[in-house]
């Protein structure tokens, strides 16, 4: 496969053409589903980024004149029991998520990554004593952790991605220090050691590059993850806050009480929660089997 | 003495009202036998009615339980119509210049241990309401601050001694967390035995309790009013979620929920069941407040305040808002349907009550704007983490103050830490509070506006000793004409001149159920008739 | 082997610890408590001595440290002491949700093994076509997928369907009955949530079987028994499937492990009683000793199934001993 790779490249570099683009191109190629993911995605992003330009309504505004509105030529997904545009809130709960998702992952895993990192290259009792207090976050299941530093710090969104971030590090750690094992036993890591490089460039320089791949494994499918997190606090009253737009937020209360006379409340947020998370594992995946060796598709 | 008989009278008028409606309705005679299951969205903490204050506790263990008086369950809307549990006639005329009362206990109670009931039973059920032992909890002790002692000098006769004459003295008895338990079981087991065991002289007996699940009840034969209970069991069954209680009465797995729904709820269920469905509507004697926090600026200034409430569209909410809120009455600091409430076109010359919503506005915008409020800035709005009707509210509450440009960012908090910000953290400027009672008595309920030194539940933080006189004053008039004029001066201060706090709507109690659940009838509190003796299926 | 577990169970020692410690801490840091709850839940007068009553007698006015000791003490004998909303003992309490969950639990597991393995197989077997692809996008979507959102799909079409089709709404019961009891009320409850919870579970333990497989698939035994001219059908099932089970079997258990306590979202939208509804009410009511043990019941739990787990690896790999 590594040769296949190399292939490509020097094709490419033949063709006069950016060797990136022509990459990504057979990346498209080979990993259509993946393709559509990170196409779904940008989607996510693109509305998320330009929602005052595109939405006709006002996200938080109520409007009682136009409660429980079904989907029609007005709006196109209804209205809610405030009488907001359902469209609308879903295009802002874009943001929402995205922001959630993003900085939740992106911390989370970059913290794991450090920390991770850093146990195994120092190994000994450093590594011992870290582990275990990995394992000991790692107890607990995701959402119950959540819930507590929910109850802590309050609802809100700031809170939420706290909440969230915080389980993600053990596990993001856990996977990165394995691979970083086996990095630490390559010849050049002890040879940047001997040579009285401090500790901190060997880390930075040599170990971490070598540990991106399940880096950006971990990433991608905490950012499936914490949308569903979200949602799920949400929905238990302990994310987001009215009268802010966010998914989870939409499924719960009155789109659960009216739903047989209103459907349409607690069904489009749902869909969007599951195309986003959808794309996102999609991409994922397609990100999985690319960087990691073992599960490439011959 | 006057205010006694006033109430009287128009108890007397209610119930002959109700007697010409009875006669008209009554006609299928009541059929014995059935189970009755019903859903309950609160949790059930201890059994000990007098330590604890949901109604999660009331609905299911209630009907284990007799009290001394009760509202009355064939007239239970009205605020001055009780009658005796286990005391004997009606209620008794005071004396002694109106300060002591004598109750007759009826002969043939026995508790469902077998043992009868004597008027040192109830002795011991009010000495340890009013005055527990050390280290013992009684959460309501505060509404008997005017008696002076209870004593029962023979078996059948109870007398209650007053410090002072008081017309919140008989609604406070009428509380249906008073239960009455048997003085042996407190001698011998302690005063926490009740906290996990059940020995009442209810229409019906304990069975069991799944914790999270259900109480479970049976009839009880030898209950004192004779022919009742009609039921021959009933069940409670827990579900915190209000869609859940909506698809059970739907789908029916159970008869009825003794809370309350949203109209939209009421519509929708209608719709689906048709004939299958009866609904009882009634106003609530609970209401949500706004409390803004009066030692943080800017709402330490009177003209804020002022305008927090007039961006509030009280008439509009009731009508719209009240579709899928259990809110829907717009009123004062009393009780709608009380003698006591303002009047609409009293309440009209209020601030956030006048009829021109545009005009109450742009006062609004005009006061912010006179104490150079920053509307930039983003206020925290302090919300308890329960939906209906909390949650609701709240987000119209804060798209209503859009409307004059004040930001607010709700803060939704579990109940517990709720709590802890209300009366303790303070960090929020503008809290949501509530005021949620059982038996209507105004003269204790409108406690929550005196200064906070002197309420204990006042949030808001002010101290204003001109309300604090109003409030002696009202208390020791007797002419309740006189009585309702310094109500008004009370209300006008509290709500519109200083601005310290608001009442947002009065809550709508609305409980639709299963069109075979006969003899029982909404009461203005989710507290209140819920002994169920009188309940009986039409299958 | 004998002294590798000797020491993993010494591993295990400060982990359970450490999780105590931080259960403990993390349940105090929630502003409010439960005495203030029950007192000022008609929102007129809390009397602030019911309140020091109430806290006196729970024992939560005490120096942390000492209600540390006694949580620790308590853990360790076995007492896990009382509710502090209900004032019943906890061990009730947990038990009578346990037999709910577990059942759960198991129906969910046993949809998810019936799923996952046939399609993880057919997926691997069939890389990169159509039916490939159909499988992973079927398996995708059931991670993508609240479930607790399906869950109320659930109910709302069988409301509506059954309106439509018998002309009365139907819904699931929303009381327990054990299955012994009346076995037809028990499931027609139960089959609703284990449908819910049951198929994102098969969702991940197809990708986990499809991929564990691809991977065996490759393995040199397995080119070596291709070589040798075995049927395909024949090296699939007696050599690829069964090494591929030992991470499909993991993930499972795994995801049991996480199923016992981790129904926190779903029971919600089911009126279930179980172990979640019980974790989210008491972490509602600030109810520290329910939550607590609760908590270090699924805490212990997963320590021990990751043990079980480690100790299978080693057992089977003698490598991982000696690392």
């Amino acid at each position: 496969m590594a040769v296949s790779e190399i292939t490509v490249e020097e094709v490419a570099a033949e063709r006069n053409e950016p060797s990136h683009r022509r990459a990504l191109r057979d990346w498209i190629c080979r990993k259509p589903l993946g393709a559509a993911g990170a196409f779904v995605v940008l989607f996510f992003i693109f509305l998320a980024a330009v929602a005052e330009l595109i939405t006709v309504y006002d996200p938080v505004a109520n409007s009682f004149e136009s409660m429980h509105v079904p989907p029609g030529a007005a709006h196109w997904f209804g209205t809610d029991q405030f009488g907001r545009d359902i469209l609308t809130r879903i295009i802002f709960g874009a943001r929402t998520a995205l922001l959630v998702g993003f900085l939740a992952s992106v911390v989370g895993s970059t913290l794991g990554l450090v920390l991770g990192v850093t146990s195994a290259y120092f190994g000994g009792r450093f590594d011992l004593i870290f582990q275990r207090i990995m394992d000991v976050f790692m107890s607990f299941p995701l959402i119950i952790m959540a819930l507590a530093v929910v109850s802590i710090f309050g609802t809100g969104i700031q809170n939420v991605i706290l909440a969230i971030t915080i389980p993600f590090i053990p596990r993001c750690a856990r996977v990165v220090r394995s691979s970083a094992l086996a990095v630490r036993e390559i010849p050049y890591v002890d040879a940047a050691r001997t040579l009285g490089f401090v500790h901190t460039r060997i880390i930075l320089r040599h170990m971490v590059p070598n540990v991106m791949a399940p880096y950006l494994i971990m990433l991608t499918t905490f950012m499936g993850q914490a949308i569903l997190l979200e949602a799920s606090l949400s929905y238990l009253g302990l994310g987001v806050q009215e009268p802010t737009p966010a998914w989870g937020l939409m499924l719960q209360g009155g789109a659960e009480e009216y739903a047989e006379s209103a459907p349409w409340i607690p069904i489009f947020p749902g869909l969007a929660i599951t195309t986003a998370v959808f794309a996102f594992n999609l991409f994922g995946d397609a990100l999985r089997d690319t960087l990691d060796p073992r599960l490439r598709s011959e | 003495m006057k205010a006694m008989r006033w109430k009287t009278v128009i108890a007397l008028a209610l119930i002959a009202v109700f007697a010409i409606f009875a006669a008209g309705s009554a006609s299928a005679a009541p059929k014995k036998g059935g189970v009755l299951k019903f859903v309950v969205g609160s949790k059930i903490p201890s059994y000990d009615a007098h330590v604890e204050t949901t109604f999660g506790m009331i609905h299911p263990i209630r009907p284990f339980y007799s009290l001394l008086i009760r509202v009355n369950p064939n007239n239970p809307s009205s605020p001055t119509d009780f009658v005796c549990d286990v005391c004997e006639g009606s209620i008794p005329t005071p004396t002694e210049e109106s300060t002591k009362y004598t109750f007759k206990i009826r002969d043939n109670i026995w508790f469902h241990d077998g043992q009868k009931l004597t008027a040192a039973d109830v002795k011991a059920t009010y000495d340890k309401i009013i005055s527990p032992p050390k280290g013992v909890v009684s959460a309501r002790k505060a509404f008997y601050t005017m008696v002076e002692s209870v004593t029962a000098p023979d078996k059948n006769t109870l007398v209650f001694k007053l410090k002072y004459p008081s017309g919140a003295f008989v609604p406070a008895l009428a509380s249906p967390f008073n239960f009455i338990y048997r003085k042996a079981d407190l001698d011998k087991h302690g005063y926490t035995w009740h906290k996990k065991n059940v020995n009442g002289t209810g229409a019906f007996r304990f069975v069991q309790h799944k914790p999270g699940a259900f109480v479970e009840g049976k009839r009880y034969a030898k209950y004192h009013h004779k022919g009742k209970p009609y039921l021959d069991g009933f069940r409670a069954i827990s579900a915190p979620k209000m869609s859940i209680r909506l698809q059970a009465i739907r789908g029916g797995r159970a008869s009825i929920e003794f809370r309350g729904f949203p109209p939209k709820a009421r519509d929708d269920l209608k719709k689906a069941l048709g004939g299958k469905l009866k609904v009882q509507e009634s106003d609530w004697n609970c209401n949500l407040m706004i409390t803004p926090n009066s030692k943080r600026a800017p709402f330490n200034d009177a003209r804020v305040r002022r305008a927090l409430t007039l961006a509030v569209d009280r008439w509009g909410g009731s009508k719209y808002l009240s579709r899928i809120a259990i809110v829907k009455t717009v009123g004062g600091i009393v009780f709608p349907k009380h003698p006591f409430a303002a009047t609409k076109a009293e309440l009209q010359k209020i601030a956030g009550y006048w009829p021109d919503i545009n005009k109450s506005r742009a006062e609004a915008k005009r006061l912010l704007k006179a104490a150079g409020v920053d509307l930039s800035k983003t206020y925290i709005f302090n919300n308890r983490g329960v939906d209906q009707p909390y949650r609701v509210v709240g987000t119209w509450l804060i798209d209503q103050w859009r409307k004059v440009g004040l930001k607010f960012k709700q803060e939704v908090k579990p109940s517990p830490a709720f709590y802890d910000s209300l009366r303790k953290k303070k960090d929020w400027h503008v809290s949501i509070d509530f005021n949620c009672q059982s038996v209507i008595n105004p003269l204790v309920d409108v406690s929550k506006f005196l200064s906070n030194d002197v309420s204990g539940s006042q949030h808001a933080q002010y101290q204003d000793r001109t309300m604090d006189k109003l409030y002696d004053q009202m208390n020791r008039e007797a002419d309740p004409a006189k009585q309702r004029e310094i109500m008004r001066k009370y209300e006008k201060r509290a709500l519109d001149t200083m601005a310290h706090q608001f009442v947002t709507l009065w809550w709508y109690k609305i409980n639709p159920h299963r069109s075979d659940v006969k003899g029982w009838k909404i009461a203005p509190s989710h507290y209140l008739n819920q002994s169920l003796d009188q309940v009986w299926l039409d299958q | 082997m004998y002294k590798y577990i000797l020491k993993r169970i010494l591993l295990m020692i400060p982990t359970i610890v450490g999780a105590a410690v931080i259960v403990f801490f993390l349940l105090r840091a929630i502003p409010g408590d439960v005495c203030e709850l029950r007192m000022a839940g008609s929102g007129l007068y809390a009397d602030p001595e019911a309140i020091k009553i109430c806290q006196q007698n729970l024992g939560i006015d005490q120096p942390l440290y000492i209600q540390f000791f006694d949580f620790v003490w308590g853990f360790m004998t076995f007492d896990l002491g009382e509710s502090m909303w209900t004032g019943k003992s906890i061990t009730e309490e947990i038990g009578l949700r346990f037999e709910l969950s577990l059942q759960v639990a198991i129906m969910a597991t046993l949809t998810a093994t019936v799923i996952a393995i046939p399609l993880g197989t057919i997926s691997a077997i069939k890389q990169d076509t159509w039916v490939d692809y159909v499988v992973r996008i079927f398996s995708i979507a059931g991670i993508a997928m609240p479930s607790f959102w399906l869950g109320i799909l659930i109910i709302l079409g069988l409301l509506i369907a059954t309106q439509k089709v018998t002309g009365t709404p139907w819904m699931p019961p929303i009381e327990y009955t054990p299955i012994w009891v009346d076995p037809f009320a028990n499931l027609s409850q139960l089959v609703w949530p284990a449908m819910a919870t049951g198929y994102r579970y098969s969702a991940v333990a197809t990708r986990m079987t499809r991929s564990a497989l691809l991977e065996v698939l490759r393995e040199d035994y397995v080119r070596t028994a291709r070589a040798k001219g075995l049927f395909e059908k024949l090296i699939i099932n007696r050599h690829a499937l069964k090494n591929a089970m030992l991470p499909v079997t993991t993930v499972i258990g795994l995801e049991f492990a996480f199923l016992m306590g981790g129904l926190v979202v779903t029971e919600q939208v089911f009126n279930l009683n179980g172990l979640g509804k019980l974790f989210v009410e008491s972490v509602l009511n600030s109810d520290y000793t329910v939550t607590q043990s609760l908590v270090m019941l699924v805490a212990v739990v997963f320590i021990l199934t990751n043990f079980v787990i480690d100790i299978l690896y080693a057992w089977l790999d003698p490598r991982i001993r000696y690392a």
